[in-house]
């Protein structure tokens, strides 16, 4: 019996999903609802996380504006339900493939550069959105749009009870996980993974590169829509808050922090940074002092993230 | 026709206060190759500075001037302090780096100032208004403006292309290994690059403040402006930074005062008053589209080393 063969990656992932699914029987026993309130939101934007890490982490596209897809999947929940069309069966379908057409956009024309060029046009795309979102008056503008019934499922789902909600989403972001490490392990991931380590290579294979990753990139879109339609059921509500700029900081920041390119590293670092919020803002108003730094910290001494730091306990 | 030349000044200042901007992102990233996200911290802090030192001594002068001084030794601490350690690091560890630096500045202004947004006063011989030609008066401050921005491009480009420092500085960008084999002290050198990028972002910020409030995250949406610019201009080229800031600004000046009337003219009033605030602040960003599309490079891509 040798420890060296335990993976605590893989021990911290189980923990994760186990920890997750056992969270609402948790918050019965105890009559603590905010605890499920709070993992809701962290589940929701877990997934939007996992998405940004399957282009960000396998493909080295460092997308700067994935806050977008959450406020365009939101708006198609939003928009759908103020005109009258409470449906889930049509809200959602729109919301997904809104995003998928916006990702496709930005996509062809964003992929023409690399590096850091991308990184500021991704942004620049996305706060265009956000201006769009903002000149929207008939749907509140500036000032948001409440959504007064959530997403129907035919009676299928409630998405009012908070547990079903929040298995609901714990659903999604599993089938996120399960999508992303099928990609990653299909013929079409490894080329995309080949196209981040060596492009030229690549092509001079014979792989079309843009088409590759536009590919990915659309899916990671989409993946992202769904986390906006989610994030605007439980909100309630959608502005154009949702898609600042510093919201795609905050999702980059999660992938970075829970360790790029690995399946369930987006997953912990949602959760961490989102309770590392949770907590400092109830010890200080002036929380983000200590978080921004805190990230500096990070990029300078924390290579690879927590998973990669787990990681590297169990090599020897 | 007096509306058409104000607005064609009210864009020229807007895309020279662009540049200014600009121009110290340009140099930072062109030089050092870092993506410096916290530049439009430095540009608050700026405004900050020049409202509290203006206050404070009472002249609108030395306030500024303060001002400038305080913002390059904020410039400088910070690129000692922290980003120093992020040269040659990837481009991904600036973006988290620095955008931990905006939380940071953020709440570190809420903290001092406090939350609501301060005035910064004019004097009472800037806020004339100064006949430009027979029957046109334009604000005397805005002309102020486009004069002290004009002045600062052409020294920029003086001290550039023309001063040994300058010379140094291109050589730092082409080869620092080589410059720094040669006796040079390259370390310092960027210290003052960025000190001189700093000064120039908290140039734009005290100058824009007194036309609008002095308040939290003014930097931020004027930040994705100047990457706009960078990208169309092309990434660590002064001379791009120029032409695209002039450009942006007009555009986008020129947008929001004329396409609603222009839109009138096509569509119903209503769906023109819907459309025209979303379609010009979209019209820059399509600008950015048509240049990646035409040349992804930006207009005047900077030589690669």
């Amino acid at each position: 019996m040798k420890p060296s063969s335990v993976d605590y990656r893989n021990v911290v992932a189980a923990l994760v999903v186990v920890g997750l699914l056992a969270l609402p029987l948790f918050s019965q026993l105890t009559g603590n609802f905010f605890v499920l309130t709070l993992f809701t939101r962290i589940v929701i934007f877990s997934l939007a996380a996992v998405s940004l890490n399957l282009i960000m982490g396998y493909g080295g596209m460092m997308s700067f504006g994935h806050a977008a897809y959450l406020g365009i999947g939101g708006y198609a929940v939003g928009i759908l339900a103020a005109e009258g069309i409470g449906s889930g069966f049509i809200q959602w379908p729109v919301a997904l493939a809104a995003s998928a057409l916006f990702a496709l956009v930005i996509g062809a024309l964003s992929l023409r550069t690399r590096g850091v060029y991308f990184i500021m046009i991704t942004l620049a795309f996305a706060q265009m959105a956000y201006y769009v979102a903002s000149g929207l008056s008939r749907y509140g503008g500036d000032d948001g749009l409440t959504i007064y019934k959530r997403s129907g499922f035919a009676g299928l789902i409630n998405l009012s009870n908070r547990v079903e909600f929040y298995y609901l989403c714990l659903f999604c972001l599993f089938g996120g996980v399960f999508l992303v490490w099928r990609i990653v392990n299909s013929r079409f991931g490894l080329v995309v993974q080949g196209l981040r380590s060596n492009e030229q290579r690549m092509q001079a294979i014979g792989f079309p590169a843009k088409r590759y990753q536009l590919v990915c990139f659309v899916i990671s879109g989409t993946m992202c829509g769904l986390a906006g339609a989610l994030l605007a059921n439980n909100t309630d509500f959608i502005s154009p808050a949702v898609m600042y700029w510093t919201r795609s900081g905050d999702l980059m920041v999660m992938v970075i922090l829970g360790g790029m390119g690995s399946l369930f590293g987006p997953v912990v670092g949602a959760i961490v940074y989102l309770v590392l919020e949770e907590f400092l803002s109830q010890v200080t108003e002036y929380w983000a002092m200590i978080m921004g730094p805190l990230l500096l910290l990070i990029v300078l001494f924390g290579r690879g993230g927590i998973l990669g730091l787990i990681g590297s306990f169990s090599r020897d | 026709m007096l509306l058409v030349v104000e607005q064609f000044l009210n864009g020229l200042q807007f895309g020279l206060l662009l540049f200014l901007l600009a121009a110290g992102l340009t140099l930072v990233f062109g030089i050092m190759d870092l993506v410096n996200l916290a530049h439009g911290s430095l540009y608050m802090m700026g405004a900050y500075f020049a409202a509290t030192f203006v206050a404070w001594s009472g002249n609108f002068i030395i306030g500024i001037l303060l001002a400038l001084g305080a913002t390059l030794l904020l410039g400088i601490v910070l690129e000692v302090v922290a980003l120093r350690h992020l040269y040659g690091r990837d481009h991904l560890d600036h973006v988290l780096a620095t955008f931990g630096l905006i939380l940071f500045f953020n709440d570190l202004v809420r903290l001092v100032w406090g939350p609501a947004g301060l005035a910064l006063p004019l004097p009472g011989w800037l806020t004339v208004p100064v006949q430009i030609i027979p029957g046109v008066f334009y604000p005397a401050y805005r002309l102020a403006i486009i004069s002290v921005a004009l002045a600062v491009a052409l020294m920029l480009y003086i001290v550039v292309m023309r001063t040994r420092l300058g010379m140094l500085i291109r050589a730092g960008a082409s080869n620092r290994e080589m410059i720094g084999a040669l006796g040079i002290n390259i370390k310092l050198l960027y210290t003052l690059v960025f000190g001189l990028g700093a000064a120039l972002a908290g140039l734009a910020g005290l100058m824009e403040a007194p036309i609008l409030t002095v308040q939290i995250g003014m930097g931020e949406n004027i930040l994705i402006l100047a990457f706009v610019i960078i990208v169309i201009g092309g990434i660590g080229s002064i001379r791009g930074a120029f032409v695209a800031a002039i450009l942006v600004g007009m555009i986008d000046t020129l947008g929001r005062a004329f396409l609603p009337d222009l839109l009138r003219g096509v569509l119903s009033s209503a769906a023109a008053s819907t459309a025209a605030p979303a379609l010009s602040s979209m019209l820059i960003y399509l600008l950015m589209a048509i240049v990646l599309v035409a040349r992804p490079e930006g207009l005047f891509p900077a030589s690669r080393r």
